[in-house]
């Protein structure tokens, strides 16, 4: 697969720190096909929107593969089949609501309220750690540290195998930048399976732990799910478990550290959500649509052909859906480059929509609620030591890899 | 005046006068001051409480886990209006613009919003519909009297209709482990509403839930014990069925009787208004300063044939009364038709069925994903060569495609293959409502843009 020159520049890590003008750039195109072999780009919120709930658009690995261009989760290859964010009904709809029996309503509307005071404990905790420090790395000190914490705990993985998982963790989402995936050689992708593998190894030694002694955590419920009515597959186990275990972090460090960042770049915010953290809802779903943890989805392909303004997307083809770009549509949002939490109407696309959005959503809005709130009001005259900051590589998850802050004290 | 100059005064210092303090009251209350409304605002409704939500009351609240005294609706922001509450209005006098209540006040107005929606249809032998037993299920009093008796628990209840809300009823009992009997005069619940195919489907839910379901059958009367309790019922095949509670969900009628002789368009059907949510008088012409919205109104839909709609939906009462209350204070070029395509959702038996368009004008329905037999699938009903309505069970998250297929015209049937890997029949057929009522054939009218500022018509003349 080849890309053309603006959806090279968009991946390109050096727009990595301000993609928003390509992404404008992008919407003057709103159905972009640059070259043969390439993507479709679609970057308009209403196109986006309609594209998330086309039943002609499929997320199935099978589909990508036959469209020649996806390497990432073919069964064969590494042993665990995909899960369920990679496929369509009807196994989408059967696992992914085993998986949400055990996390969300109707059967367990409380599990993310009832683990408030769980988190605020951990931030605390992270926040007491940064001592006397003057100056503090927000991505490595609490950023990366919080949501994996609380993954670890809510999943029931040992927090001490974390620098063990983060090994296999890091070439797997590697694989999902469409940069990286373009300059892919063999080695590369065999590397990402196999790590894919491990880390199923690794989940499956504690899942025949939870088989016989079951706790209140959610390998426990999955294990009890591939129960008797053999609801879940062992194997589809392991990869429900994966995925909540990397998509359970790899995103809210991202919406922590870009909130941060972005108060920090409007500091009458910071200054405001101090006063009253309450206002940590609203910022966070701002946030949320200014600058999404998850920048564009690349894995879409359709089943048939799809016209969109005048364009036939042809069946086969592959779809990105710029979420990023969509969020600052202006045919959507009044003023849309405004970071404004005071906005009436903030229905983002930063957790995507229709079937496949974002299974931790109210999980992750509750960490960076929790986290911002707590940060504005500890940190006593926070400031930026670089900006931009670096970034991570990655094009699809994009945050800053660093972010370093200056402060006088931190507060008790 | 010149138009301009007198929205202006009305914006400022106009009065407006909302009769119905409830679900599509409040909202117009809230869009006329977000709109920058600053004049008086006099709310008028006839039930003593605040405005409420009535989905619950079928659902949440029969199931005892949710209080009939907390469904208060969210408040979107202050509307600083003068509230009377537990007095209804009895009369209008048009040409002075005064809304006379119950108590014998009068209430002047600039412009006038009616929003006093729907009452339950009683059962119509009155004597037995005042057995201690006999309830209907409208308001929050009704759910907070007939909760307490199910908490009794009753024997058996008895609910008379199979529509959404008898449905809901019948669920919200076997939850509970209560014996109940559904009495239904159509051949399946839900028929009226989405027709016999997917009517089946319901059937087959109430009694693989333990309800004890009846069709093609009708209540012919209740009888009371000597003390005045219902105890049983007498049904049209010379059956009867022991009860000591029975719920009445035989549909609605309009809040329109205090009306009478008002020269407003108003009648058992409702208030007819245009586009723009004006009322009609009874002669048809259009008045300017008294607008409609909610359940009581009825207004043409273009993408239904322009066929006046009165619809019972939660989602139009919302979506009625922003654009009444946007209108009633903009001058002519700045107003907006409402457009809004019909949707309902229910949840019954631990199903969520949710519905766009009008199922009820179908006249073929395919299933289009997912599958009859597992209770989980889109289905799309066909008017005329084109999608008019779809239907989902547990699949609600699809409906929006949907909805862009009604609101575009897009060919029935539906000819493309989906990611759904059951294709089921993937083939037509009648979708069986009873009584088919089909409108004449017509130009093709669909909807494009989407925020309610830029959506436009797009007209088709009849191709010959
Ligand atoms: C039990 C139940 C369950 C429902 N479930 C769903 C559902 O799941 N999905 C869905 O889409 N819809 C549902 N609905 C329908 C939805 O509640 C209505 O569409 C909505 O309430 C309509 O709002 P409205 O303001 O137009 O009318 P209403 O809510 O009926 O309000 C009208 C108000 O005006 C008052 N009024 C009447 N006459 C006068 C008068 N002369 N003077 C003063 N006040 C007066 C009435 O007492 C009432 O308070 C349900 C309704 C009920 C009853």
């Amino acid at each position: 697969m080849t890309n053309g020159p603006l959806l090279q520049r968009i991946t390109d890590y050096a727009n990595r720190a301000d993609p928003y003008p390509l992404y404008e750039e992008l919407r003057r195109t709103p159905v972009l096909h640059e070259e043969e072999d390439g993507p479709y780009a679609v970057s308009s919120y209403y196109d986006i929107l309609g594209l998330l709930h086309d039943p002609r658009v499929s997320s199935d690995a099978t589909n990508l593969i036959a469209a020649g261009a996806d390497e990432l989760s073919g069964p064969e290859a590494t042993g665990l089949p995909p899960s369920f964010i990679r496929l369509d009904p009807p196994e989408h709809d059967r696992l992914r609501r085993i998986a949400n029996s055990s996390f969300g309503p109707p059967h367990r509307p409380d599990r993310i309220d009832s683990m408030s005071g769980e988190l605020g404990g951990i931030v605390t905790e992270l926040i007491d750690g940064f001592g006397d420090a003057r100056q503090i790395d927000l991505v490595d000190q609490f950023a990366y540290p919080f949501p994996v914490t609380v993954i670890c705990r809510l999943l029931g993985v040992p927090r001490e195998d974390e620098p063990r998982f983060r090994t296999w963790v890091d070439p797997i989402v590697a694989a999902l930048d469409p940069e990286t995936r373009q300059r892919t050689d063999d080695d590369f992708q065999r590397a990402s399976q196999e790590a894919r593998m491990q880390l199923g190894m690794y989940l499956a030694g504690l899942v025949e732990q939870r088989t016989k002694e079951p706790r209140d955590d959610l390998l426990s419920d999955l294990a009890a799910s591939h129960g008797t009515d053999g609801t879940m597959s062992m194997m589809e186990v392991l990869s429900t478990a994966v995925l909540l275990l990397i998509a359970g972090h790899e995103t809210t460090v991202n919406l922590i550290t870009n909130g941060m960042l972005t108060l920090l770049r409007h500091p009458e915010y910071l200054h405001r959500l101090r006063e009253d953290p309450g206002l940590s809802v609203r910022i966070v779903e701002e946030l949320l649509r200014y600058e999404p943890p998850v920048q564009l989805v690349p894995q879409r392909t359709c089943v048939a052909d799809i016209d969109l303004r005048g364009v036939t997307i042809p069946k086969g083809a592959r779809i990105w859906l710029m979420l990023a770009a969509g969020n600052r549509d202006p045919e959507r949002f009044a003023d849309p480059d405004r970071f404004d939490p005071d906005r009436e109407d903030i229905e983002h696309l930063g957790f995507g929509s229709g079937i496949h959005i974002c299974f931790g959503a109210p999980l992750a809005r509750r960490e960076a609620q929790l986290a911002l709130a707590e940060l504005a009001r500890r940190l006593d005259n926070p400031r930026l030591v670089e900006d931009p900051p670096p970034y991570r590589r990655n094009a699809v998850l994009r945050g800053p890899r660093h972010l370093n802050i200056a402060v006088n004290s931190v507060r008790s | 005046m010149p138009a301009e100059a007198f929205h202006e005064w009305l914006r400022q210092e106009g009065r407006i006068v909302i009769v119905g303090a409830s679900l599509a009251g409040l909202r117009a209350a809230e869009t006329l001051r977000a709109e920058g409304f600053a004049g008086s605002l006099t709310m008028i409704g006839d039930e003593p409480h605040e405005p409420y939500d009535r989905p619950p009351l079928s659902k949440a609240v029969l199931l005892g886990k949710a209080s009939p005294d907390h469904t208060e609706l969210p408040r979107r922001r202050d509307i600083d209006a003068t509230w009377r509450l537990g007095v209804a209005a009895a009369g209008l006098d048009m040409a002075a613009r005064r809304v006379r209540l119950a108590d014998g006040e009068e209430v002047p107005y600039d412009r006038l919003l009616i929003a006093t929606g729907v009452h339950s249809r009683p059962w119509p032998k009155e004597e037995e519909a005042q057995l201690d037993g006999v309830f209907v299920l409208r308001t929050r009093d009704d759910a907070v009297r007939l909760h307490r008796r199910m908490k009794g628990p009753p024997r058996r209840v008895l609910v008379i209709g199979a529509g959404f809300t008898g449905s809901e009823i019948a669920s919200a009992c076997r939850d509970q482990g209560i014996a109940v009997t559904v009495a239904e005069r159509a051949d399946a619940p839900l028929v009226g509403a989405l027709g016999g195919v997917i009517g089946a489907v319901a059937a087959e839910l109430h009694r693989e839930n333990g309800v004890d379901l009846r069709t093609g059958i009708m209540v012919t009367g209740l009888e009371g014990d000597t003390t005045g309790r219902v105890r049983v019922a007498h049904l049209s095949d010379g059956s009867s069925v022991e009860t000591d509670v029975v719920v009445v969900s035989l549909g609605a009628s309009r809040n329109t009787g205090w009306l009478a002789g008002s020269g407003l368009g108003a009648g058992p059907r409702g208030i007819a208004c245009d586009a723009g949510c004006r009322a009609f008088d009874f002669r048809g012409i259009v008045t300017d300063d008294i607008y409609v919205a909610g359940d009581v109104a009825r207004s043409p839909h273009p993408l239904f044939g322009y066929q006046f709609l009165s619809l019972e939906h939660w989602g139009n009462a919302v979506a009625q009364a922003e654009v009444a209350a946007h209108n009633m204070i903009s001058a002519g070029a700045d107003r907006r038709p409402h457009m809004w395509v019909p949707a309902f959702w229910s949840s019954q038996f631990g199903v969520n069925i949710k519905s766009v368009g009008v199922p009820s004008m179908g006249e073929e329905v395919m299933i289009t994903q997912g599958s009859l037999t597992e209770r989980r699938f889109v289905g799309v009903y066909g008017y005329q060569g084109r999608v008019i309505a779809a239907v989902s069970f547990d699949n609600t998250r699809w409906l929006e495609f949907y909805q862009r297929l009604i609101e575009t015209g897009a060919p029935f049937p539906v000819e493309f293959p989906t990611v759904d890997r059951r294709p089921e029949g993937r083939k037509p057929v009648p979708a069986d409502f009873p009584d088919p009522s089909l409108p004449t054939h017509g130009p093709t009218v669909t909807l494009s843009g989407y925020s309610p500022a830029d959506r436009q018509l797009v007209f088709t003349p009849a191709r010959h």
